[in-house]
């Protein structure tokens, strides 16, 4: 008998190009968040993941711990799927996986790791590592960091996808660091994933990345969307124009995440946390209305001109 | 790394403020009671250098291999590591330490404590301040008392305290002794610095001190 979870359905819907009917959800619960196709695939996910750089390294801590576990379920319950990690990210990936064990393993996930090691050899052991850490059998998603090693790293990648062993392979960067080289390798190999900085602020990505990775059919990770918090803490103190309300944005967070999920080639946006009422903040700024482009440059002017 | 010039310092801070001072009050609570014997053992430094009884050389250099692989292992390698990757290659540099000052302690006129010019009598006032002050600084912070750093138990104290007692010493193993207490208080002040903590500039003005005392002493000769 296939038992079919909420996962397996919305794979089969994409696949099968039916449209995306969810089942009714309960009365009193959140709205789902938007749902954004995997270009090489179809699958769908919500457009809104959780990052955890700085916020979910937080060592043997049992009392972080368990924070963390929670703001993992707030972001489940809220219908997030994408979780996005790294080696780099000191204890990140055993707190991942403690708050994984501890919710049950829930199906949602979508699991997005890198490969960060400049010795390329050591490639395959790392991700092994990082499985381990996680205890999940297998990633969604790799991802080779900040370009380091990328040549053999996307070997390595494309020969764990063509074996089954991950589904998808991706590229980061952050910060507008080498986008000259992020360029090449998008037009000369085919990801399925790329990873970059975008927000209301840090523009540079809608030049020459985003337009490509349309155009190659990639979708694509946004990273920092709060400048690591420096952006939301900046605004903080700056009245919320009145306007925001026609897009659905209650707070600045969801006004900087609707700007960038605005962007037609943005696929996930990956805002990290360690608070519970900021993870469902988030997650809901992907549903109701989203800006169009006569918004979006009022948003960015007006962010502009504080 | 490539275009290393678009980093900045706080780009390579793995962990926030909390998740640090937690660190020190749970390392605290598992090491308790043992502040009590490092204090004494730290006292009991002073006072050996000010007494200088019959093999004391030996003794100081004992303790200080014993607190200095003590803190290698028990905050270094076995806490600050899980949260910061580069303290599993910081740490064995405090074993080295450890195994330095044994050599020292042990060699036939290895560490004699010996020096009373300025730097010597400077650095028992530094490493009074390791030990004496270091604790008390968290109300000044606002930080809670259980977050303490103490001397022999968290590295900074240790380091500084360290510094302080080779100020006074002679042997011709001293001046390597010196590098790693520095290189950490260095690297630590860094770090607290990147966190935007106002302590910061506590380690870096101990190792300023030092290396001053040293420069002056070198310029006396
Ligand atoms: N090269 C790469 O591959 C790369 C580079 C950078 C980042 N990334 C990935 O992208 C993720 C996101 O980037 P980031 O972590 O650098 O920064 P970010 O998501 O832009 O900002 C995180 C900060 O924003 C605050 N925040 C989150 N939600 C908020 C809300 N609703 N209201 C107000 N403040 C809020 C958080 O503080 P609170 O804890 O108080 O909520 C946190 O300090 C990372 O975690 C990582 O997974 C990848």
């Amino acid at each position: 008998m296939m038992i079919i979870t909420r996962r397996t359905f919305v794979k089969a819907a994409a696949a099968s190009g039916a449209a995306l009917v969810l089942p009714a959800a309960a009365p009193g619960a959140p709205p789902a968040p938007v749902m954004r196709a995997v270009p090489s695939s179809g699958e769908m996910l919500p457009a809104v993941g959780l990052g955890t750089w700085i916020t979910f390294n937080v060592g043997d801590d049992p009392v972080l711990r368990d924070e963390c576990a929670e703001v993992i379920a707030a972001f489940f319950a809220a219908g997030g799927r994408m979780i996005d990690s790294s080696p780099m990210y000191g204890s990140s990936q055993p707190v991942i996986g403690y708050g994984l064990e501890k919710l049950g393993r829930p199906e949602a996930l979508f699991s997005a790791e890198k490969v960060w090691t400049s010795s390329a050899g050591d490639g395959p052991a790392q991700i092994k590592q990082s499985r381990r850490f996680w205890g999940v059998p297998r990633f969604d998603l790799v991802q080779v960091h900040n370009l380091v090693a990328w040549e053999t790293h996307l070997e390595t990648l494309f020969a764990m996808k063509a074996d089954g062993r991950i589904r998808y392979v991706g590229i980061t960067t952050s910060e507008g660091r080498r986008h000259d080289l992020f360029e090449q390798i998008m037009r000369a190999h085919p990801l399925d994933f790329v990873q970059l900085t975008y927000n209301v602020v840090d523009r540079e990505a809608e030049e020459r990345l985003l337009p490509l990775a349309a155009e190659r059919g990639m979708a694509v990770i946004v990273n920092r969307p709060f400048q690591q918090g420096a952006l939301t803490r900046q605004l903080q103190g700056e009245t919320l124009p009145d306007w925001a309300a026609e897009i659905g944005a209650g707070t600045w967070a969801q006004f900087i995440l609707k700007f960038i999920l605005s962007h037609p080639s943005v696929t996930v946006a990956i805002p990290a946390t360690t608070r519970v009422d900021h993870v469902r903040e988030n997650v809901m700024a992907a549903t109701g209305p989203l800006p169009d482009a006569a918004m979006r440059e009022r948003m960015a002017a007006y962010v502009r001109d504080l | 790394m490539s275009e290393w010039w678009t980093y900045r310092l706080e780009d390579f801070l793995l962990f926030s403020p909390r998740v640090y001072w937690r660190m020190f009050e749970l390392n605290n609570a598992a090491s308790w009671p043992l502040h009590l014997l490092t204090l004494a053992a730290g006292l009991a430094l002073v006072v050996l250098v000010l007494r200088r009884p019959r093999r004391h050389g030996f003794w100081i250099a004992l303790v200080l291999a014993a607190l200095f692989a003590f803190v290698g292992w028990s905050f270094l390698r076995s806490r600050y590591a899980a949260i910061n990757w580069a303290i599993a290659y910081v740490a064995p540099a405090f074993g080295l330490q450890a195994l330095l000052l044994a050599i020292g302690g042990a060699a036939r006129g290895g560490l004699a404590f010996d020096r009373r010019d300025i730097a010597g009598r400077l650095g028992l006032l530094i490493a009074v301040v390791g030990l004496v002050a270091y604790p008390l600084l968290p109300p000044l912070f606002g930080r809670p008392w259980s977050s303490a750093e103490v001397f022999g138990i968290a590295p900074d104290p240790t380091a500084i305290t360290t510094l302080g007692v080779l100020l006074a010493a002679s042997g011709g193993l001293v001046p390597l002794l010196f590098a790693i207490p520095l290189l950490w208080l260095l690297l630590s002040g860094l770090t607290l610095h990147a966190m935007g903590d106002p302590q910061a500039w506590l380690p870096l003005l101990a190792a300023a001190i030092t290396v001053a005392a040293l420069a002056l002493r070198r310029i006396a000769r």
